[in-house]
């Protein structure tokens, strides 16, 4: 049987299990919606669109945060890896840095932007900058001095070969990288919607549980999960696997 | 003298500070158009020595010269091939060759002249394949070819087919003698394998270990093609075995020793 007939057929029987819990009562409504009003709320969300300005406003803030986070990511990892001094002092820094959730600058971020886009876009930039950093600069340090050697008995140095050779040698990790920064971001910009103002997903996930509605909570829910797997799987596994397989990393 | 080493020194300061004399006055002359092996147990300083003629590795002291100039960095004037082919990745067969030619060549000219060298190694039909689409030997040759391309004046040759299996070894061989008598390069080439070198080379320089010196330099007068002259390869083959022998012995021992104390 293909994954994907089995993963459909999983699913099947996992929502059928679900609706009929809630035909039976086994568990009371608002407690745990059945997917029929799931559906429903959802079906109302995406109709009188409430539900596509917020995928829409999320994803808005999630490019702003995450192209930054790249682009600051990329440079200081590069930094980290050319610099020795660079790399024992800010270093260290973005180490530590790296294992607080972004989510925690939120409070400071607020007095420093205010409560609107601003502080929930640099909790964003917060949340994948490190990662990538930390990737690039493992990257352009594990190139293989191989090419180096090659690239130098071949007339290249300085600028040339760095552009030429490292930079495009580290590319797997600079996908890794990149694929990570994404997936911290997609959860710091959750996080920040849930705790700031509208509109977004993770805000009407707020609102929709302050007013009880768990069955548009669940809804929201699905919608994160379902865009997380699709970018994730369909978009930055696919290019690592294509780029690991050309760079020979494949094993 | 094409290639000139003159007093050639290499000391290496290892973990405790300790220097670890890696070359010992090594004296060498080549000529041009000359394919010369270097040969030696592996710890020598072979490989070293071509790396130091590449401009890849400094001397502790002494002078390399080729061509006039002295050796102070990499130059294209030396292409070098290692042993594991080296080849970037991300770039096709034909861009690969490409790499050296881009700065001083228009794109097409750089075409030409890697469509010219792909043809020498018998790949022509595999110029948009990527590198992890090749067996070990065909990547191998694409090295070749990118060093050609860029008209060096010698060809530093790290064992080249030292991570090949025996076949495509011996067809590289016939290939690879072929290009020297073709394109005329003069050829250094480093190998710890006593009958690739009696099969390719016009001299054989023979290595001795701990130091990294020079032990004989022999002119080996055996009419090419070689295979055809089976009996005098065997007796040269012996006589260089047993050059080795005292020194291959003399790193056993060594090795020995250090683990008797340890």
């Amino acid at each position: 049987m293909k994954p994907a007939v089995k993963r459909l057929i999983f699913f099947v029987v996992l929502i059928a299990f679900w609706e009929l819990g809630s035909r039976f009562e086994l568990w009371h409504e608002t407690i745990l919606p059945s997917p029929t009003s799931v559906y429903e709320s959802l079906a109302a969300g995406f109709s009188d669109m409430t539900l596509i300005y917020d995928l829409a406003a999320s994803f808005r803030r999630l490019a702003i945060g995450l192209l930054v986070a790249l682009l600051i990511g990329t440079s200081l990892g590069i930094l980290l890896a050319r610099s020795k001094t660079a790399d024992d002092t800010i270093g260290s820094m973005v180490l530590a840095l790296q294992s607080v959730p972004s989510i925690v600058w939120l409070p400071l971020a607020m007095m420093w932007f205010g409560l609107g886009e601003g502080a929930i876009i640099f909790v964003v930039i917060l949340g994948g900058t490190f990662v990538m950093t930390l990737n690039v600069r493992t990257g352009i340090k594990n190139v293989n001095p191989l090419y180096i050697k090659a690239a130098r008995t071949m007339g290249s140095n300085g600028i040339d070969l760095f552009l030429k050779v490292v930079i495009p040698a580290s590319v797997p990790y600079l996908v890794t990288g990149a694929r990570l920064a994404w997936a911290f971001a997609w959860r710091a910009l959750m996080a920040g919607e849930l705790l700031s103002s509208g509109p977004g997903l993770g805000y009407t996930l707020r609102y929709a549980s302050d007013f009880g509605n768990m069955s548009l909570v669940i809804g929201v829910m699905i919608i994160i999960g379902v865009v997380g797997a699709v970018v994730d799987q369909l978009i930055f596994q696919r290019i690592e696997r294509n780029v690991l397989r050309r760079w020979g990393l494949e094993t | 003298m094409f290639i000139e080493v003159k007093q050639l020194n290499k000391v290496y300061l290892d973990k405790d500070k300790k220097s670890n004399t890696v070359l010992h006055d090594i004296d060498l002359s080549i000529k041009k158009g000359e394919f010369v092996s270097i040969l030696g147990p592996s710890g020598c300083g072979k490989s070293t020595l071509l790396s130091m003629i590449a401009g890849l590795v400094g001397a502790t002291s002494g002078e390399i010269v080729v061509d006039e100039k002295k050796v102070v960095k990499p130059g294209k004037d030396r292409g070098m091939v290692f042993q594991e082919a080296a080849l970037f990745p991300w770039m096709n067969v034909t861009e690969n060759v490409m790499f050296p030619l881009r700065k001083e060549m228009s794109k097409k000219e750089g075409l030409d002249r890697a469509r010219h060298f792909l043809q020498m190694v018998q790949l022509s039909n595999y110029a948009n394949h990527y590198p992890h689409e090749l067996s070990g030997g065909m990547q191998q040759r694409v090295s070749i070819a990118r060093s050609l391309a860029m008209n060096p004046s010698v060809l530093l040759m790290d064992e080249p087919f030292g991570a090949l299996d025996e076949q495509t070894r011996t067809r590289l061989h016939g290939q690879l003698e072929k290009i020297w008598i073709d394109t005329k390069k003069t050829i250094v080439f480093v190998t710890h394998s006593i009958s690739e070198s009696i099969k390719l080379s016009d001299r054989i320089i023979v290595m001795g270990t701990r130091p990294g010196t020079i032990l004989t330099d022999i002119k080996v007068n055996i009419p090419r093609p070689r295979e055809d002259h089976k009996k005098d390869v065997a007796e040269l083959e012996e006589e260089i075995m047993g050059l080795l022998k005292t020194e291959i012995d003399k790193v056993v021992n060594e090795e020995l020793a250090y683990e008797a104390r340890s």
